[in-house]
């Protein structure tokens, strides 16, 4: 036995190939890509699945793991008979709509105008749009915050200005500005508001979008259109549109989905959750969003097998929305 | 052979005294972490065996990693700093451990402590969570040039509710300041008064709440007269609004806890120097805004040694003055709380000796019990005077919407 051991051991493989013997031109590439599947399923698959374990259980996270108590869909009839998730999805779906639609509404002409019409400064005028997607949301939260304030706002400070400027000790556009400062904080305007900062903040990741795919639509169209005698604007809506179809579905996909997990724009501009303040989501919950409900629900309830549920319902809204919005685009073309 | 085997001995007995060395683990928050920053080099000229690691993580950082430490019972420190906000929720946790049981016997410090400190880390089934380190005892800060202005007469404008928003009703008109940050302080402030020892803010002793109660019924009243009178400025604590309203001097008072005066002094508003003043909360209420507290998890590596550090931050006189003098944290400890130092005149106060108005307050205050669920309860509590107050929903429905509410949420 020693024997055939020893006669294998002393020509054959070095030690260093010895050492290496399990990375073999077969393991390799399972080796290499293996760290990407281990990352995926320590902070991906792990949490994914526990979340749906733990929407069947009630678990106050500092009772420790032992502290899970099963409870099978109470969780999910809590939720889905809670005046409170209503709210949130009502608020949810109306910043999604009254933020998204306009998105999509300002960046197609504005992405044409930039195609046609700029030639030399349009990268630049790209980067400055492009600007607010990639700035922190935090940060532009923040400077909204300060903008929007009723009592120091730069904002404020503009329209009163407008609605107080005194001619002949008239003031003209006093029916149009107002002469007082308006309160933002109101329940009124928190929605408003919020929907003009993700307004802002994505049109320009939109536009970039649709620029990308005019740049695909081939010129000799255009030209061809432009020898029949067709103006600009018909150009815009026979060729351009239609042809931006695939684009306008996936940039309206993005849309819903990032429009329905709203989180941090709204949680900074209601005041996130400040000691000893008023509720979650600015007055009157006016700003609170699904996620923000989620949220909420785990950190100041400390259910998270609640918030555990609302995740997966809101998956779900998500899910079906993106289902419709694939039917709408089928049907049509 | 036998030097070999002496060699190995010696080489053994010094690993062994390089372990003794323990290395304490300490999480804190800001500005507490100050506190313990001070402490470290005096602790360990008593104590050179024991290393001190501080890890301080911002306010609500530091408790969300607390929370998720006691959940998988990994990564727990030796020494847990809590403020008030989170004791019932940890207490109920069963991760902390028991000090009023052997080997830690607290209680016989009992008296040692303001009196309503103990009850306030209690847990519902008697286990005392934590050491207090320090409490907040509320006072109003008020703006006496702006109260002169309006012609408001400093001794009796907090004698009561209705005093006090008429006195509002003359500072907005003469000086165009508000009262209040905001009218729910106000409501804050009454649903603490008037409680006895032992009773709880949103709920007694069987879960059930008290939210129904005369006690909010009046608080709701008066933080919507208030919102009519037009004498809150509707902004949150904390926020740029609220320190740039108290900077501009267009908030004349703020209830909270004395530690405000310090915050009011270094950063929100230095320049007013000598223009606050300090007074006893309105109509006679004594209540405690803060505190912080000290806990050993249960799982946690040295609890000998954090014990002694405990003891050392929370029993030890000098310590305790220590972080009284720079950070403005008023101590827990009564023997502190009679040092000569509460005799000294605030500056930032107009020279007011405040100190010893607010060691007044702090015996006054009575002993509130917590529970795990005051955290739903005031989130319910706050929605309900949303409703009151932006849309006039009436006050006893707003409040049986809300005891509604809250048995709905508190299910299990």
């Amino acid at each position: 036995m020693s024997a055939v051991m020893e006669r294998r051991e002393t020509p054959a493989a070095t030690p260093v190939k010895a050492r290496r013997s399990w990375l073999t031109r077969k393991t390799a590439p399972y080796v290499f890509i293996s760290p990407f599947f281990i990352l995926f399923a320590v902070f991906g698959l792990f949490p994914l699945l526990f979340t749906i374990y733990l929407s069947f259980h009630y678990w106050d996270p500092s009772t420790g793991l032992g502290g899970m108590k099963w409870v099978g869909f109470e969780n999910f009839t809590f939720v889905l008979t809670d005046d409170w998730f209503h709210k949130s999805l009502y608020n949810t779906f109306w910043i999604a709509l009254v933020s998204g639609v306009p998105q999509h509404l300002a960046a197609i002409p504005l992405a044409f105008f930039l195609h046609t019409r700029l030639s030399r400064w349009r990268n630049a005028v790209v980067g400055l749009y492009f600007l607010p997607f990639i700035t922190s949301t935090v940060a532009i939260s923040l400077v909204f915050t300060s903008l929007f304030s009723r009592d120091y706002g730069l904002i404020n400070v503009l329209l009163t200005q407008m609605g107080q400027w005194e001619v002949a000790g008239l003031r003209p556009l006093s029916w149009v500005f107002p002469t007082e400062n308006i309160d933002w904080n109101d329940p009124g305007y928190t929605k408003w508001v919020i929907s003009f900062v993700v307004w802002w903040r994505y049109v320009g990741w939109n536009t970039v979008l649709y620029l990308s795919a005019l740049q695909t639509i081939p010129k000799d169209l255009y030209e061809a259109a432009s020898i029949d005698g067709a103006s600009r604007r018909q150009q815009f809506w026979h060729i351009t549109v239609p042809l931006l179809r695939p684009m306008m579905f996936l940039a309206i996909t993005l849309s819903i989905i990032g429009n329905l997990q709203l989180f941090e724009e709204p949680f900074i501009l209601t005041g996130g959750l400040g000691p000893g303040g008023t509720s979650i989501g600015g007055p009157d919950q006016a700003g609170k969003t699904a996620a923000m409900h989620m949220y909420a629900t785990a950190y100041i309830e400390s259910d998270f097998g609640t918030a555990s549920a609302v995740a997966w319902l809101l998956f779900l809204i998500i899910a079906m929305m993106t289902w419709a919005n694939n039917k709408a685009f089928k049907e049509k073309s | 052979m036998k030097i070999m085997h002496a060699f190995l001995l010696s080489a053994a007995m010094s690993g062994s005294v390089a372990a003794q060395t323990v290395t304490l683990e300490v999480a804190s928050f800001p500005d507490l972490d100050r506190g313990i920053k001070a402490a470290i080099p005096l602790y360990q000229e008593a104590h050179p065996d024991v290393e001190i690691k501080l890890v301080s993580l911002a306010f609500g950082d530091h408790h969300n990693a607390m929370t998720t430490s006691l959940a998988t019972g990994s990564n727990l420190p030796d020494v847990m700093a809590v403020e008030v906000g989170f004791i019932g929720k940890f207490a109920a946790s069963g991760g902390i451990e028991d000090l009023s049981k052997p080997p830690y016997n607290a209680m016989q410090y009992q008296d040692q402590f303001a009196r309503f400190t103990l009850p306030q880390a209690t847990g519902g089934e008697g286990n005392l969570a934590a050491i207090p380190v320090d409490i907040g005892p509320g006072a109003l800060f008020y703006r006496q040039d702006l109260l002169q202005k309006a012609g408001v007469d400093e001794s009796a404008f907090s004698k009561n509710w209705d005093a006090f928003i008429d006195a509002g009703k003359k500072v907005k008109e003469k000086t165009g300041a508000y009262m209040v940050a905001h009218a729910g302080d106000l409501k804050d402030i009454i649903i603490r008064s008037d409680l006895e020892d032992g009773e709880g803010i949103f709920f007694d002793k069987d879960n059930h709440s008290l939210v129904t109660s005369p006690r909010f019924e009046k608080a709701f009243k008066v933080a919507k007269e208030a919102r009519d009178a037009g004498i809150d400025a509707k902004v949150k604590a904390w926020t740029s609004e609220w320190t740039e309203g108290l900077r501009r001097g267009q908030i004349a008072t703020q209830m909270m806890g004395s530690w405000v005066a310090g915050h009011l002094a270094n950063w929100i508003a230095p320049e007013s120097a000598g223009l606050w003043r300090s007074k006893q909360l309105p109509d006679n209420v004594y209540a405690s805004w803060g505190g912080s507290f000290y806990a050993i998890p249960a799982k946690a590596q040295h609890k000998h040694e954090a014990w002694e550090f405990i003891r050392f931050l929370a029993l030890n006189k000098s310590m305790q003055l220590e972080a009284f003098h720079k950070l403005d944290a008023f101590p827990a400890l009564v023997t502190a709380q009679n040092d000569q130092f509460l005799q000294q005149p605030i500056e930032f106060l107009g020279g007011q000796k405040a100190r010893v108005q607010w060691k007044e307050a702090a015996d006054r205050i009575p002993a509130i019990t917590v529970n795990k669920y005051d955290t739903i309860a005031d989130e319910i509590v706050n929605a309900e005077l949303d409703k009151v107050l932006l849309h006039d929903k009436d006050i006893k429905e707003a409040l049986a919407d809300a005891h509604k509410l809250i048995k709905r949420r508190v299910r299990y």
